[in-house]
């Protein structure tokens, strides 16, 4: 697995990074609960046939600073700047957990630009009888087991490389849950559930089998609601962390979707 | 110095077997568990304590504000302070506080305070905390993220709304209000004295050390937990170039006194059991939620010794409950002894504002009676003294010309017109 190449775009909010591998058809991704902090064998998998596009969002490493996002219409409209600066309008988006609901926004807003949307396990909804998770009331150092199947490899993922400042990497690591919370707190309803009619794009909504965040059932909910055609893939032995435990099932299932 | 009697109001019927069955205290505490009737009473007797503590000499009476919480049943501490407010006449009412970030908006606060100052004739003490996670992130739902921005924005507006005189917009990051207008207004002249209940935050204790509040260490774990809390307060206040005005610090301390030490761990074993291992029984799961603690602090947490200091002392003595008096959670002993280990602490950490639990988990009013009155007429006379030739106190309500005070009752006429 090789490093990515990375540059850095301007944006209202600030200095954004951008990573980009492989060739072909662009793929925009909007990362997960932690963001990106590391290149990751699911963004490799992807792009062996396709041109990956991984953009930070504010308060995710490798992103602007997030404090001055009060409101869902803060956060929505710095999503779409940094889609903007990183030259993702129009291609295809993917987006899991809480970079999940702002991709699903980016549909909803700009139906023009996306021209095919995945959301793996994104927040979104919140339904009494079948709660999303409090992902945030876990015992101490405990995240990862209700994220991952694979809580220690997670763990492992997550830690800080050799020759990079322990306490750094730390505090990049709490901006990105401050900023995760940010957006969805404090049940996961971003109130998108008014404007999943105008998603047209073709949409594939990956999630985990055992995903103990968002549940499982959430996605015909969603798929349901939705303007565009949707598809569905449950991914065995994942949980809501898809993309990190099955790396290769979830990019697969992407792929025969931008194949279809 | 000062000594203000401090009442947490604990749910005071949890079962033995409590820890075993239930998750957590606080958040997501059974609702099943609450008998109305022994609220009932409890609210009551509790009030009867503040109130006669009052009477026996106490500075003041001090209330404070939980939520979904069976250690502290006052989810509105200010309908305690305005009872207090009726049935005492010289005590501060120190109302420690309201978690002004939680109510949009904060005219609320504002006006139930003012309300608070005119009814006690000036003798209210404004307590701003920001809240634990558990009362505000989870129990009232805010965002982490943004619950300090909302809270200093909140008393900006409540100060300002004390001070102003006109009418005035607010148009704030949070609040926007057209007419902020506080009515009544606050007895006490341009405002209350204003007291930060903190833990141990580089922000707190810098906003008290600009604002000129008291910053008050709440620490269920006593003067060795907080003792490196208030030494971070006093450096920050060095480095501003503050006075150490001791008046300008507080701090909270469980207190048993009886005839000797050996009485005293017979008596107050339980209710501190009680506390600790049943009412104290959290779920961490709650304590942490991301943006709390805001990036600074944990930068000064990993970089500064005093903050190291501060989260190693408050470890070390979570980990050993078991030695609750030898740890000095709950200081006890003869009121020699106790007034000795106060006087020290409070010399050492520099604090003239003592907040005492003399009743705590399921003490009995008999008990509670015991330990109050001991403690006014044994040890209060031996601390009275710290401080107050060497400092000016300027954190203490002003009140009303005793003279032109209404007493509760004194307006009243026995027999009504009609019978007349």
């Amino acid at each position: 697995m090789t490093e990515p190449r990375e540059t850095f775009v301007s944006t209202p909010q600030g200095r954004t990074r951008v990573w980009r591998k492989g060739a072909g058809e662009r793929v925009g991704v909007f990362a997960g609960i932690g963001g990106q902090p590391k290149w990751s064998p699911f963004l490799e998998a992807l792009s062996q046939t396709r041109q990956v596009v991984a953009v930070s969002l504010p308060g995710f490493p490798g992103g602007p600073r997030s404090e001055g996002l009060d409101t869902h219409l803060d956060w929505i409209v710095a999503a779409r700047d940094a889609m903007i600066a990183a030259d993702l309008r129009g291609v295809h988006l993917v987006g899991a957990s809480v970079g999940g609901a702002l991709a699903a926004e980016m549909a909803a807003l700009w139906p023009d630009d996306v021209k095919s949307l995945t959301l793996i396990a994104p927040f979104g909804l919140f339904v009494e009888a079948e709660p999303v998770a409090d992902v945030f009331a876990q015992p101490p150092g405990g995240m990862s087991a209700i994220l991952s199947r694979k809580p220690k490899e997670f763990d492992a993922f997550l830690a800080a490389p050799k020759g990079v400042d322990k306490a750094e990497w730390e505090i990049d690591a709490l901006r990105a849950r401050v900023a995760a919370a940010g957006i969805v707190w404090p049940l996961g309803d971003t109130g998108v559930s008014k404007r999943m009619a105008r998603i047209s794009a073709p949409t594939l909504f990956v999630w985990g089998d055992g995903d103990k965040v968002v549940p499982p059932a959430y996605s015909r909910r969603f798929g349901k609601a939705i303007a565009g055609k949707a598809k569905y893939k449950t991914v065995k032995n994942a949980g809501h962390v898809a993309e990190f435990d099955q790396p290769a099932a979830v990019a697969a299932a992407i792929l025969a979707f931008l194949e279809a | 110095m000062k000594a203000l009697w401090f009442h947490l109001m604990p749910y005071p019927d949890l079962k033995p077997d409590f820890k075993k069955k239930h998750n957590s205290v606080w958040v997501d505490i059974d609702p099943g568990v609450f008998d109305p009737e022994v609220g009932h009473r409890a609210y009551n007797e509790y009030i009867d304590e503040l109130v006669h503590a009052a009477a026996m000499g106490f500075d003041g009476v001090c209330v404070n504000e939980h939520h979904s919480n069976a250690y502290g049943m006052m989810p509105s501490p200010n309908l305690i302070a305005s009872a207090l407010a009726r049935e005492t006449s010289d005590a501060a009412i120190c109302v420690m506080g309201n978690s002004v970030a939680l109510y949009n908006p904060p005219t609320r606060v504002a006006e139930e305070f003012a309300m608070i100052d005119c009814i006690s004739g000036g003798r209210l003490i404004a307590g701003f905390p920001v809240g634990t996670p558990m009362d505000t992130c989870y129990a009232y739902g805010q965002n982490p993220a943004l619950l300090r921005e909302r809270y200093y924005e909140a008393i900006d507006f409540i100060l300002r709304a004390w001070k102003e005189k006109k009418p005035f917009a607010f148009n704030g990051r949070f609040n926007k209000q057209r007419y902020v207008n506080a009515w009544p207004r606050p007895l006490q002249q341009e405002r209350p004295p204003v007291w930060i209940p903190g833990g141990g935050s580089v922000e707190t204790w810098r906003m008290c050390a600009e604002k000129d509040f008291v910053y008050a260490n709440l620490s269920y774990f006593g003067y060795k937990a907080s003792m490196a809390s208030i030494g971070g307060f006093w450096k920050q206040m060095k480095e501003l170039g503050k006075e150490p005005n001791p008046f300008q610090a507080g701090f909270l301390q469980f207190v048993g006194v009886a005839n000797s030490r050996a009485e005293a761990l017979d008596l107050y074993r339980e209710p501190a059991d009680y506390f600790y291992n049943r009412s104290f029984h959290t779920d961490p799961a709650y304590a942490n939620p991301p943006g709390y603690t805001t990036e600074a602090s944990v930068r000064a947490a990993l970089g500064s010794q005093v903050m190291q200091a501060a989260e190693q002392s408050r470890r070390k003595v979570r980990a050993d409950q078991s030695d609750i008096f030898d740890a000095g959670h709950v200081v006890i002993g003869s009121p020699d002894e106790v007034a000795d280990t106060i006087r020290r602490a409070c010399r050492e950490m520099n604090v003239g504002n003592l907040m005492l639990l003399l009743h705590f988990g399921d003490m009995s009013a008999q008990l509670t009676r015991y330990n109050t009155d001991l403690f006014a007429t044994k040890v209060l006379p031996q601390i009275k003294d710290l401080f107050e030739k060497e400092w000016e106190n300027r954190w203490w309500p002003k009140g009303m010309n005793a003279a032109k005070r209404t007493l509760a009752g004194s307006t009243y006429e026995p027999v009504g017109i009609a019978a007349q």
